[in-house]
């Protein structure tokens, strides 16, 4: 009954009655992808919880029998070590040499902490 | 025999004599357009799989005594007069290939393949990003108005407005259904601006933001499982179409390629829509476009209106995304980089490319490509459930 007013199939549209329709179909685009939103929001809690549940049911992981020895410090010149997570190391050469083109700095300028493929 | 009769006939029977009859002059004008848009698409490389494909069907249909795409005869499908059977029967090879467009299928497909080979993942790993695809449709609902205000009617301001979606299978499957007489001009205004994208958005960008804001760097999202991912093409399509039913071509295709891509267990599927069905479709999508731009109907000065309000509603729905990006920006304290709001505009992936460059551009050490692409695959959902409106209003 709302719309009705509003519509006018194949005919001229009054300014008035496109401008009610214009704020209608934005605040419907709004709340379409609001709503959306909260539904992934909760997937998403809902899935990290569970990972956490079982990441914390796993077997603890054996303790180590001696405490670790403090890292050694970077040898001089050294960039220290670069820690990869699910990431071979092609890939990771690949992605270095990218950022340093992208940067425009020379690789041993640069210094990589660690690289992690986001799923 | 009567040669010079004979050369008579030939002369009446062919092409050429239709240049100089009545308004035939505007078949030339449309060949030299037609010609132009292949010079786009093949030498400055706007869009080019769709768009010479477009060209090319425009150059056909407006050389006259082609019969390819017979104009009158949709007119009288669109009066109830006939049927497809008819135009199976009747039509020229572009009728025929044009039912395609005409019944929906081309648009709903390419959306298919665009779904196999969409990575919803930042999306997920960053849900707000659906509120900045939501800010970026703002140029579809400010050119619905000035297209009302520059005397179109409802149905025809509603297909002009969706160009803000920059999104080209939303544009030629609501126009099909709306406004078809204006589908040409209203396709070749899509992609071209799609293809401007890069020239289009940067300044607006630069105006809207304040370079502290462009500099601002962006944290890496949560990982996101697979499962996730598999379960949110369920969940749209569920819940979008109960939303807006008249969304369902649309968003149904897109969110079964996607499910196809993410499942694991349909590769082959996913393999044929992002490549074979993609390509296929896009050839004849581009060619039956093409051949509705009849010079007849295309040389109007509605078409350089539509030209017009489509630059507008680009433009409108780049500034919407990001100011919403601006909002997100002060609302997080500054931990939101609003140039990720531009990329709300569909278009995937340039608009997302666009953001990254720009971002880069002021911090070197800046990637927001990924963070862009959460905007930039809501844009997608978010100009579909426009056009899904529109529709549900005009229809």
């Amino acid at each position: 009954m709302f719309l009705s007013n509003v519509v006018a199939s194949g005919t001229p549209e009054s300014i008035g009655g496109a401008l009610l329709t214009a704020l209608l179909g934005y605040v419907v685009v709004f709340f379409g992808l609001y709503l959306l939103m909260i539904v992934v929001i909760i997937l998403g809690k809902i899935m990290t919880a569970k990972n956490a549940k079982e990441a914390a049911s796993a077997p603890a992981a054996p303790a180590a029998a001696a405490p670790a020895a403090p890292a050694a410090a970077p040898a001089p010149g050294s960039a220290g070590k670069l820690k990869l997570y699910d990431t071979p190391d092609k890939e990771a050469a690949m992605i270095m040499a990218i950022v340093a083109n992208q940067m425009g700095r020379p690789l041993n300028e640069l210094r990589f902490i660690s690289i992690k493929e986001v799923k | 025999m009567d040669v010079l009769g004979t050369l008579l006939k030939l002369w009446n029977d062919s092409g050429f004599s239709y240049f100089f009859v009545g308004d035939g002059w505007k078949y030339l004008v449309m060949i030299v357009v037609a010609c132009v848009l292949l010079y786009l698409g093949i030498v400055k490389q706007f869009e080019p799989l769709l768009l010479v494909g477009i060209a090319f069907g425009a150059l056909l249909t407006n050389l006259p005594g082609s019969s390819l795409y017979t104009p009158e005869l949709w007119d009288r499908f669109l009066t109830g007069e006939i049927g497809f059977g008819t135009i199976m029967h009747d039509g020229g090879l572009l009728d025929v290939l044009y039912i395609g467009v005409k019944a929906g299928v081309y648009p709903s497909l390419i959306f298919m393949g665009i779904g196999a080979m969409t990575d919803f993942g930042p999306l997920l790993s960053n849900p707000k990003s659906l509120l900045l695809g939501a800010a970026a449709q703002l140029g579809v609902f400010v050119a619905y108005i000035a297209a009302v205000i520059l005397g179109f009617t409802g149905n025809q301001a509603a297909s002009i407005g969706i160009i803000g979606g920059a999104d080209g299978p939303t544009a030629i499957f609501l126009t099909t259904r709306l406004a078809p007489e204006l589908l040409g001009a209203i396709a070749i205004a899509a992609y071209s601006y799609m293809a401007l994208i890069p020239l289009i958005q940067p300044p607006l960008m630069k105006l809207c933001t304040t370079k502290k804001m462009r500099q601002v760097k962006m944290e890496q999202t949560r990982v996101v499982t697979k499962t996730e991912k598999i379960i949110f093409p369920i969940v749209v399509s569920i819940f979008v179409i109960l939303l807006l039913p008249s969304t369902a071509p649309l968003i149904g295709c897109l969110m079964l390629g996607n499910l196809w891509r993410e499942c694991g267990v349909t590769e082959r599927l996913s393999d044929t829509v992002q490549n074979a069905l993609m390509n296929i479709v896009t050839v004849f999508l581009g060619i039956s476009v093409g051949a509705t731009t009849v010079a007849s109907r295309f040389l109007t000065l509605d078409t350089l209106k539509i030209v017009a309000l489509g630059l507008v509603a680009f433009g409108i729905s780049t500034v919407g995304g990001l100011l919403g990006g601006d909002v997100m920006y002060v609302l997080t304290g500054g931990k939101v980089n609003p140039l990720i709001g531009s990329a709300g505009v569909s278009a995937v992936p340039m608009a997302a490319r666009v953001s990254q460059k720009v971002g880069q551009k002021e911090n070197p050490s800046n990637f927001l490509l990924m963070h862009a692409m959460g905007p930039n695959v809501a844009g997608v959902i978010g100009s579909a459930i426009a056009a899904g409106f529109l529709l549900a209003v005009y229809s």
